[in-house]
């Protein structure tokens, strides 16, 4: 049953990313990948991690998405002003190179021996990975505080007012 | 989970390259740092399932520890994001092709 249901959500997945990058208006993009974040949070729920299956429900969908919807309904972005991209000789190419590259990787992953043992029964408690991060991972977990700190001080150089005459 | 390992990386796969077309089709740039989104997230799928394979914490601290760092990445690249759009009042990639020293 939890195997039919991986699948499921797999290609719920899958579908929604794919309307999600075929999208003009910006706005349905997002909204799309939200469903497959979604989808994604209750993979990872399944392959046994609750914690970042609620952290991609929260960080994800919760912050970064609204995040990028912030952005487009503050610039006030229309579809019309989004045309969508090159046309269909321009960019045919480059999903036939895209289509190759996935063939290719889903070859070398099956015929990999390990690709056909199953994932075994595995459920890790949120305190065990806490445990982990705190414990083991703490250097790692300051780095990560030193980087968000950086990218405040960056987001806030760009968003400082552009100096006189470089206006558009 | 009974699933085959090669299942879960064939789905994360899958992701990847749709991330990339979508990095390498689209010309506005919010749908480029979407596409962007999208291969982290199919690099988050590969941690946790090679957590579950190999029963091990570790695959789940580096997920967490990537949605840290696209945190970090987000806020910088919106940021870009409206210092162009102040610059040009566009956001197509293709319109952005000047340097000026």
């Amino acid at each position: 049953m939890a195997s039919l249901l991986f699948y499921i959500l797999g290609f719920i997945m899958l579908a929604a990313t794919l309307l999600c990058i075929t999208r003009r208006n910006p706005v349905h993009a997002v909204i799309y990948l939200v469903v497959s974040f979604f989808a994604l949070a209750l993979m990872f729920y399944l392959l046994g991690a609750p914690l970042v299956a609620a952290f991609e429900v929260i960080v994800y969908a919760g912050a970064i998405m609204v995040l990028f919807l912030f952005i487009i309904m503050m610039l006030g972005l229309a579809p019309q002003e989004t045309p969508e991209g090159p046309g269909w000789q321009r960019w045919l190419p480059l999903a036939l190179l895209s289509a190759s590259l996935m063939i290719c990787t889903l070859l070398l992953i099956l015929q990999d021996p390990a690709a056909g043992k199953p994932i075994g029964e595995f459920y890790l408690a949120p305190q065990v990975v806490g445990e982990a991060l705190f414990g083991r991972y703490a250097l790692a977990v300051e780095v990560v505080s030193f980087q968000l700190l950086f990218a405040t001080i960056g987001a806030y150089m760009l968003g400082r007012p552009l100096p006189k005459g470089e206006d558009s | 989970m009974m699933i085959p390992f090669g299942h879960a990386l064939a789905f994360a796969a899958v992701l990847f390259v749709l991330g990339l077309t979508c990095v390498l089709l689209r010309r506005q740039i919010l749908m480029i740092l979407i596409g962007v989104e999208i291969m982290l997230n199919a690099a988050s799928l590969v941690f946790v399932a090679a957590s579950a394979y190999w029963q091990q914490v570790d695959g789940q601290i580096f997920s967490i520890m990537l949605m840290a760092i696209t945190a970090a990445e987000v806020a910088v690249a919106l940021a870009m994001v409206v210092y162009l759009w102040r610059r040009k009042r566009t956001l197509i990639a293709d319109d952005f092709n000047g340097m000026r020293g």
